[in-house]
């Protein structure tokens, strides 16, 4: 566009870009990191408005819906955007976003891509080596001055020689076990289907990879059938000396059954990015020094945040000059997502 | 093997001593409280000393044991005993390598991730209740950073190999480049310091290698450097590096060793960037057991007279 079109283009000829609840990056760091000369975005949540009443009124004419984690779209709100085109997600998970009614109603879904498996993965791994080796516990320990005081810190566990399962060999699970490959660590996994090319060991059921492994590691999307897909069977079958970290979505993992057995000693230990009912944690896991905690931000570093501006803002602007979004998601063959918040 | 006498210089592992009492007359120097006179009445009865990274057998204890015939360590490092001496004295050496080096190096990458992904910081956040107020700060990915390592042995090929899988550039610094292996090398550790992101310390103590880790280096790493010690603590210019965090003119540190064991600088606990553990890079249950055997079996060959298992001297 040149010079001259664009100052005399007013703020109000821009399209909008709806936002129901802003993005923890928004509210962490400045929705200016999001800005593009080509879209204004519409903040609901900046009306006294109830919501229904906001959309009748404002949104209307929206064509396109910025989403987060903490923000569902769910087939009621689609109902009251008529001409809603797009949602676009910051988040790496879907399972708030009614995609079956997106699908019904042509709406395209733009989500992050690959941009945050490689520290998903980072995340992933660096929990493991910390609750086998006791990092985060024995940095407590030298911190506190016991080192000197108390003497030699217990042993922790070789990572070398340990089965690996991935539960869920996207793209994600893909990058855990490649960086987890020459730690020595023999990989399996279990996903909804045998991937042909792929070196891995498969197991049909999450039971049966639990059992034969010493470490798993849920990598999967939340959807109806992944709910507590991680449950009191599969954690025996994990076992005293098996370790389970989630860095997918918290309720993939039956929570009061994964207490139950930390506290028991029915497994060795978690390492744990997502829970049930964020930022809710069982106190029960404060006391033990074989679980490792993180706030939810294994996507959180600087230029992961970078990335997700850049394919945000990339989106949105290919979204409303009719151009090939950068990162669609395939809404044909979808796995069922009630569009629960997650 | 019941009468001859062995030296266990610190505490080290209780299924080792357990083995060592088993086969020999086992002494616990740390239990001793005259050590001098010990020496003087038990002169003639010890034939071997265990040590470890922490204690070995320095000029003066094997002077004080005219029949000391072998030093087995507990440790890959060697920077605990007098080398030389044995050598002059014909006294045997072996030590502990290649069973330990997968956890050593698995425990440079955990430390790489815990300082740049502030994993320590975010637990002990999720624990003090702060998440139900708000999220927690940006880190930094740690996958493509460049890894400067110094010392490209068995544990900083390791190591390597390890970080190559996070997309992460390999230098390294050596006392000679080694022509065959394909990681950029530079002839100094300042220059290294300057091209790398993270740097490793995986060299050998030696008088060489003492303060490696100097201000110089330290400067040429800058605010964004991040230091990961998996070597001795003597390694570091430990005021310098101390200094340098405190006043943010380095990024972090992820150390397991420290020049004055178990002493740490109280100046670090309560900096965000800095991860410190009680040198634990040998420290699993399944790797102790190896070393233990291995130190054990050394010491059954040498008995023996048979070829000793990992001889250094």
């Amino acid at each position: 566009m040149a010079a001259e079109d664009q100052s005399q283009t007013s703020q109000s000829d821009l399209p909008y870009v709806l936002i129901l609840k802003p993005p923890p990056s928004f509210v962490l760091f400045g929705d200016h990191f999001f800005h593009s000369p080509n879209f204004q975005y519409l903040k609901a949540y900046e009306s006294p408005l109830p919501l229904p009443h906001f959309l009748h009124t404002h949104a209307r004419s929206v064509q396109a819906l910025l989403s987060s984690g903490g923000a569902p779209v769910t087939a009621d709100t689609i109902r009251l955007l008529p001409r809603l085109g797009l949602v676009v997600t910051t988040s790496q998970g879907l399972n708030h976003i009614d995609l079956s009614e997106c699908r019904r109603r042509g709406i395209a879904v733009a989500g992050a891509g690959t941009i945050f498996s490689a520290d998903c993965a980072d995340s992933a791994v660096g929990l493991l080596i910390d609750v086998l080796r006791k990092i985060s516990a024995a940095n407590r320990y030298v911190k506190q001055g016991l080192w000197s005081s108390q003497g030699i810190y217990p042993l922790g566990y070789k990572l070398g020689g340990k089965h690996v399962g991935i539960v869920g060999l996207g793209s994600i699970g893909t990058e855990v076990a490649k960086r987890l490959e020459p730690f020595g660590c023999s990989i399996s996994y279990n996903s909804r289907s045998k991937k042909p090319l792929v070196p891995y060991t498969f197991y049909p059921n999450v039971v049966e990879l639990a059992a034969n492994c010493d470490a798993l590691i849920i990598c999967c999307a939340l959807t109806d059938e992944t709910h507590h897909l991680i449950s009191k069977e599969a954690l025996l079958a994990l076992g005293k000396d098996g370790v389970i970290i989630n860095i997918a979505r918290g309720p993939i993992i039956d929570e009061k059954e994964l207490v139950h057995c930390l506290v028991k000693g029915e497994i060795r230990g978690a390492g744990l990015d997502v829970f049930e009912h964020e930022p809710d944690v069982p106190v029960e896991l404060f006391a033990l020094d074989n679980v490792v905690m993180s706030p939810h931000n294994a996507v959180f570093t600087r230029e992961s945040f970078d990335d997700l501006c850049k394919l945000v803002v990339g989106n949105l602007e290919a979204f409303f000059s009719n151009e090939p979004l950068l990162t669609p998601v395939a809404l044909d063959d979808l796995p069922h997502f009630s569009g629960r918040k997650d | 093997m019941e009468s001859i006498g062995v030296l266990m210089a610190c505490p080290m592992n209780s299924y080792l001593e357990q083995q060592l009492e088993k086969r020999f007359k086992l002494y616990r120097f740390w239990t001793v409280p005259d050590k001098s006179s010990f020496l003087a009445s038990h002169k003639d009865s010890i034939q071997a000393v265990v040590g470890n990274a922490g204690a070995g057998a320095d000029a003066e204890l094997i002077e004080a044991l005219p029949k000391l015939e072998i030093v087995a360590s507990f440790s890959v490092g060697l920077d605990k005993i007098d080398l030389a001496k044995c050598k002059e004295k014909g006294i045997r050496v072996t030590n502990t390598p290649d069973v330990l080096t997968e956890d050593v190096a698995d425990l440079a990458i955990g430390l790489m991730l815990a300082v740049l992904r502030k994993l320590c910081e975010s637990d002990r956040y999720v624990r003090s209740g702060k998440w139900k107020r708000g999220d927690y700060v940006l880190t930094t990915k740690f996958t493509g950073k460049k890894v400067g390592i110094i010392g490209l042995g068995r544990i900083g090929m390791a190591i390597a190999k390890r970080a190559e899988a996070f997309s992460c550039p390999i230098s390294y610094y050596s006392r000679t480049e080694k022509p065959e292996i394909k990681y950029k090398y530079y002839p100094s550790v300042v220059e290294l310091a300057a091209h790398c992101d993270i740097l490793v310390v995986a060299c050998p103590l030696t008088k060489e290698t003492h303060h490696i880790i100097n201000r110089e280096v330290i400067d040429a790493m800058g605010p964004k450097g991040v230091l990961i010690n998996i070597g001795r603590g003597p390694h570091v210019d430990e005021p310098e590096l101390v200094s340098a965090l405190v006043e943010r003119r380095l990024g972090g540190a992820g150390l397991d060793v420290f020049e004055n064991e178990p002493y740490v600088p109280e100046e670090l606990f309560g900096l965000d960037n800095v991860v410190l553990l009680p040198h634990v890079g040998s420290g699993t249950v399944e790797t102790r057991q190896a070393m233990a055997d291995l130190v054990i079996g050394n010491l059954e060959a040498h008995f023996q007279k048979k070829p000793l298992l990992t001889p250094v001297v």
